[in-house]
């Protein structure tokens, strides 16, 4: 079955959503930073491609995939949408295996005929093909965090390499991840409170892996560490990391992806806060 | 009955290793029929093992250095023991730099073969490891239970692609579907395929060959008169699959299967010294 398949269905007609991708990797990569359900939502405009991943109505991750990282990115209708089984998906994208060859990567075709169609999918590695056809389901609503730039209290841009090691070794057995920003000391704090005790590491607004620092007031938020975790995909591909929180505790963290080719993609975690508390808590 | 061999030769010794290896990933437990010339390691096809046998064959001369075999008579000069692979692969382990491993069948307590190992050692005496690995002695009126699978009357036989990505693909597949279909034609292509309610995947390989077999082996009807395109399949259960493809540690020089369509898909992969056959029955 050749890789360049005509963007018409069988039926003549054009399909919702058609697109092709040199190195597959470029998509798997960024569906993994987020898989941690398995029930993913696909959101397709002209602009690109939006995964997004839900749990216990508290977190919600979305992966960014704009159109300009494909080689061809065409949606019909103003957007498509549907749901599908993202470890499935990942699976028929990694078909051949996740560390191939560089100079041999997975060439990916995508067509979605509509609503009630399979998602199909054309891989070619060292003119291996695999066809792909994966079962849609309806969309659901998604949360709303109606987080926008004019309601953030304190925002933080990290270099992602400070954070990884910390993110690594969070303490599994605290129930929660407080996290306290400030305009004075400790300025930016991740704290756990487990087993062994409380572990607190400390981030000064002046260090060096601190891109950007807006904090005007001084929050205390947790959130439960086992939605938080899964986000530690994110930040190990990224190279920049935003936190930002607003006024009810809601946490936005973005992560800024650069692949092999170089081109940035973002991935965005969002998460209800545990407890609210906005006094500092020491 | 008595059994003694010796390697010295690194290099056939790590070979012999990771024969055992592979082995080891196949089968828990195997016959291993000793004769002057040859060791088999065979798997028969007991409802235990989900009805795959397996069947490895390799020439003592090109891996012993010494090999001294007197089988239970002398009109029956062969041993048939019955071991379990893994105890002798971890023996193994512990000859990764030895000097000499001397393999001996011995009677001690119960039956055992005796692998002792010499390892280097700063000092003038040698260290030796010793391992005794169990062993239960198959007597003459089963040993007909371990004679060699016949070659099935195949409908297609067909040389394998890249083990590597067959192996891939496979793995991943693993995660989808419990069974997979292997189907393959006479002009080279083959095709591995899974269809579940979520998802159905099929991949594609080309260009493969067609082995030259000879003549009235397997095939009833000549080449020509078949329809080159049409294609043979067989159902199998992925895991067996999965665990012959994973447990090749070297690319073998020649790896081809056979399928009888919808009965059995055999397996044959050739190495410099050692022959595997391993077959699938296809799931009812």
């Amino acid at each position: 079955m050749p890789l360049s398949a005509e963007p018409a269905s069988s039926s003549g007609e054009p399909y919702m959503l058609s697109a092709s991708l040199d190195n597959a990797r470029h998509l798997s990569s960024l569906l993994r930073a987020v898989h941690f359900q398995d029930q993913a939502t696909c959101f397709a405009t002209a602009n690109g491609l939006r995964v997004t991943v839900e749990d216990a109505k508290c977190i919600q991750a979305n992966a960014f995939i704009q159109a300009e990282i494909f080689q061809e990115f065409a949606v019909q209708e103003e957007s498509v949408t549907f749901r599908i089984n993202l470890s499935v998906l990942l699976d028929c994208l990694t078909i051949f295996g996740t560390s191939s060859l560089p100079g041999t990567p997975t060439a990916l075709r995508m067509c979605y005929r509509g609503y009630g169609y399979p998602l199909m999918l054309f891989l070619e590695e060292g003119g291996v093909v695999t066809v792909c056809k994966i079962n849609t389901q309806e969309p659901v609503e998604l949360l709303d965090f109606d987080f926008c730039s004019t309601k953030v209290v304190n925002k933080i841009i990290l270099q992602s390499e400070g954070l990884r090691e910390a993110f690594a070794e969070l303490d599994m057995t605290s129930e929660v991840l407080q996290i306290t920003m400030s305009p004075d000391k400790p300025y930016f704090r991740l704290s756990t409170f487990g087993n062994a005790g409380s572990a607190h590491v400390d981030y000064p607004r002046d260090s060096d892996l601190m891109e950007a620092f807006y904090c005007n007031q001084t929050q205390t938020n947790r959130y439960k560490i086992s939605l938080l975790k899964p986000s530690t995909k994110a930040l190990a591909l990224s190279c920049k990391v935003s936190i930002r929180t607003d006024a009810q505790g809601f946490l936005s963290l973005q992560y800024m992806i650069r692949n092999e080719d170089g081109q940035i993609c973002f991935v965005e975690y969002y998460c209800c806060p545990d407890e609210d508390i906005t006094e500092a808590e020491l | 009955m008595r059994f003694r061999a010796k390697i010295v030769d690194l290099a056939c010794l790590n070979h012999f290793s990771r024969v055992i290896n592979t082995i080891t990933k196949l089968a828990k437990t195997c016959t291993l029929r000793l004769t002057v010339s040859k060791l088999y390691f065979i798997l028969s096809d007991k409802v235990a093992n989900g009805g795959v046998s397996m069947w490895c064959e390799l020439c003592q001369g090109n891996f012993f250095d010494e090999f001294q075999m007197e089988g239970v008579a002398a009109e029956c000069n062969e041993i048939y023991l019955e071991l379990v692979p893994e105890n002798l692969s971890r023996a193994l382990k512990t000859a990764q730099s030895a000097k000499a491993v001397k393999i001996k069948l011995t009677n001690k307590y119960c039956p055992c073969l005796r692998v002792a190992v010499e390892l280097p050692s700063l000092s003038s005496s040698s260290r030796i490891v010793t391992h005794d690995i169990p062993v239960g002695v198959i007597p003459r009126r089963l040993w007909n239970d371990f004679r060699e699978p016949n070659v099935p009357d195949f409908d297609v036989s067909i040389y394998l692609p890249a083990l590597k990505t067959m192996k891939s693909v496979v793995e991943r597949m693993k995660n989808l579907s419990n069974s997979i279909v292997i189907e393959a034609n006479l002009s080279g292509e083959m095709n591995l395929k899974i269809e579940t309610d979520l998802v159905s995947v099929t991949t594609h390989f080309k260009d493969l060959g067609y082995p030259p077999w000879a003549s009235g082996d397997g095939c009833e009807n000549s080449a020509q008169d078949r329809d080159l395109e049409s294609m043979t399949e067989a159902c199998i259960d992925i895991k067996k699959l999965q665990q012959l493809l994973a447990g090749q540690q070297v690319n073998p020089t020649k790896a081809l299967c056979n399928i009888a369509s919808k009965r059995i898909v055999h397996f044959i992969l050739l190495h410099e010294d050692v022959s595997l056959q391993y077959f699938i029955p296809a799931l009812a």
